[in-house]
């Protein structure tokens, strides 16, 4: 863009002082060669570094990858004392409290970014945003022990007797309540994941021209009328990516979760069972851990962790990055 | 009712819903807050910042280890990560169709959204595991490169938002590229980059679970990065699953300045990126 013309099309050399601060050296500025190069060096340290991350991930979980290969991934033993590991139970936890987070997380999100973008008061538009985005300053580990002393006993002596009572009848909402669950693990993660999701649903409702919104206004619809037809569908591969970025943030979330779901390696269909996901496991057994291959195999859970949430983002960004792009081009 | 009554209506509930939803967003954060303030403000006195944690059942003691923990392990990430991140970021704003730009900020994506467990188990793998030897320096590696994207993105973007014109007023005052980055471009957003780094100082200052099997955690103060160290995050964890009344005093204390020190800095970013976009505006 500002890149120096090419030497043929150069005018003469300027005599007299040269430019202010350049640093000449046989004809040539040496100031912009090295400021480049320091640049450089750290652009590519990034993916370098990622790089790394990855082999180093291979070689931790190497032993286990040849001893279980993909079996692991289907299997629901985990017995460090006779070294037998299968993480389907970890796989299943994982996913199934990010479901039920964005269950929760995505109805509200998406109101609150609609609302935000065209029913509030201009005034309060950005404010609001600002302070739920707050959300997503607060440490992991805040939530946790927040979810320990406050959250848990007021669902456990209140929500969860409620919901068994009126939903009983379902396989989900059977058995004891023991407050640490999966459930609980789920409303903490909807808490944490809701401001991003709200954030960059902002951001695509946003980027939607208001050409849009006054043609259906225009053909005589409710303000309610124009979201429906004619702001969320031309945003909705964007805001398809902004629930998909949540899901990233959900699967990986390590700290809360920990502290609330029980840590349990069972399969259970009733959500107020203790469970576990993949970076709960990781974060409670890796610093007991004293085998080679319960060591390993906790490594290889997070390479698979690493691996899906890679896919997950990259997905997410790809649809984001559509909407946003389609709206700069359509701008005039 | 006709039916134009009927659309109305229906249009008046559902924004209504959705204002409720604004408030159901905002009750998590007023809720923590206050359950932090009520359970945590009174522990902090002096003897929370100048002691070690007493002996286990006692009362009293403080969690200056974990401070000096924190502030030593963040201190070598931030020599670490904020050169790298910094020279990414003003390379992807510079060079912005580069190929390595977008290669660059693509994968600073991905780091973003790599779970920060993950880095744990990277750098016990590479520092840790070798050695056989928990280490405070092993935990500013993770904190390092969970930085890293995010200072990255901060600069790029605040870069972005000087305008050409200033760029290239330096420009053709004879200046050459470098100088106008550096004295022109990036001293305008200083203040912008400044603040954007420092909260993603806060940010990694808040993270526990790259620590837990790097740093470890320690009873006790310690000042060698070779070893074992206590950490504000790691401290909240292990006192608020730990069985002593003691234990969740010292807990809420550390976790009230923790959010308090995240939450200062987001403000102070948010002012000085919104005091750019209204001289600009």
């Amino acid at each position: 863009m500002l890149e120096d013309p090419p030497e043929s099309q150069r005018g003469p050399i300027p005599q007299g002082p040269s430019p202010r601060g350049a640093v000449r050296l046989f004809g040539r500025d040496w100031g912009d060669l090295v400021f480049r190069g320091m640049l450089t060096l750290g652009a590519i340290l990034v993916p370098v570094l990622l790089g790394f991350l990855v082999w180093e991930l291979y070689l931790g979980s190497r032993l286990a990858i040849d001893r279980f290969g993909f079996r692991f991934l289907t299997s629901s033993n985990w017995n460090p004392v006779s070294g037998e590991f299968g993480a389907l139970p970890l796989i299943f936890g994982t996913l199934l409290s990010s479901m039920l987070a964005l269950l929760i997380a995505v109805p509200l999100s998406l109101g609150v970014a609609i609302f935000l973008t065209e029913f509030a008061p201009p005034r309060i538009r950005g404010p609001i945003a600002f302070v739920i985005e707050l959300l997503a300053a607060i440490p992991s580990v805040v939530y946790g022990l927040w979810g320990i002393f406050f959250l848990i006993p007021f669902l456990r002596g209140t929500i969860y007797p409620a919901l068994q009572g009126v939903l009983g009848f379902l396989p989900f909402f059977q058995g004891p309540i023991y407050g640490y669950s999966m459930l609980s693990a789920a409303i903490i993660l909807a808490i944490m994941v809701m401001p991003y999701i709200m954030s960059v649903s902002r951001e695509v409702l946003l980027a939607v021209p208001s050409s849009q919104r006054e043609a259906a206004l225009a053909l005589g619809a409710t303000r309610w009328e124009a979201v429906v037809t004619a702001v969320v569908p031309y945003a909705r591969s964007g805001i398809i990516g902004a629930i998909i970025l949540g899901l990233g943030r959900a699967l990986g979330e390590t700290m809360a979760v920990t502290m609330v779901i029980g840590n349990r390696h069972e399969l259970s269909a009733s959500l107020f069972a203790p469970g576990y996901t993949m970076a709960a496991a990781i974060a409670n057994e890796f610093a007991e851990a004293v085998e080679d291959i319960h060591l390993s195999a906790l490594a290889y859970v997070a390479l698979v962790l690493f691996l899906v949430t890679v896919l997950v983002n990259a997905g997410a960004r790809l649809l984001v990055w559509r909407v946003t792009r389609r709206a700069a081009g359509a701008a005039p | 009712m006709t039916r134009r009554q009927i659309r109305r209506g229906m249009s008046n509930v559902m924004v209504a819903v959705m204002g409720g939803a604004v408030v159901v967003a905002v009750l998590p954060l007023l809720l923590i807050l206050g359950t932090l303030v009520i359970r945590g403000a009174s522990s902090l006195n002096l003897a929370f910042f100048l002691e070690t944690t007493s002996a286990a059942g006692t009362t009293g003691g403080g969690v200056a280890h974990a401070i000096v923990g924190t502030l030593l392990m963040v201190g070598a990430a931030a020599l670490m990560g904020l050169p790298i991140g910094i020279a990414a970021g003003m390379y992807a704003a510079e060079y912005a169709n580069t190929r390595l730009a977008v290669v660059t900020r693509f994968v600073a994506d991905v780091m973003n959204g790599t779970p920060s467990i993950v880095v744990g188990v990277f750098a016990w793998a590479w520092l840790v595991a070798p050695r056989n030897q928990f280490s405070a320096f092993a935990g500013s590696a993770a904190l390092a490169m969970l930085m890293i994207p995010m200072v990255m993105r901060t600069t790029e973007e605040m870069i972005k938002l000087v305008p050409t014109a200033l760029r290239e007023a330096a420009l053709a005052l004879g200046y050459p590229r470098w100088r106008t980055s550096l004295t022109v471009v990036v001293r305008t957003m200083l203040p912008g980059i400044v603040t954007g780094t420092l909260l993603a100082v806060a940010r990694i200052a808040g993270e526990t679970a790259p620590l837990l099997f790097t740093a470890l955690g320690n009873q006790f103060m310690n000042t060698d990065l070779g070893r074992p160290m206590a950490a504000l995050p790691l401290t909240v964890y292990v006192y608020a699953i730990g069985p002593y009344e003691e234990w969740h005093r010292l807990a809420w204390a550390t976790a009230l300045v923790l959010i308090l020190v995240v939450l200062a800095l987001s403000i102070a970013t948010r002012i000085a990126t919104r005091q750019r976009f209204d001289r600009r505006g």
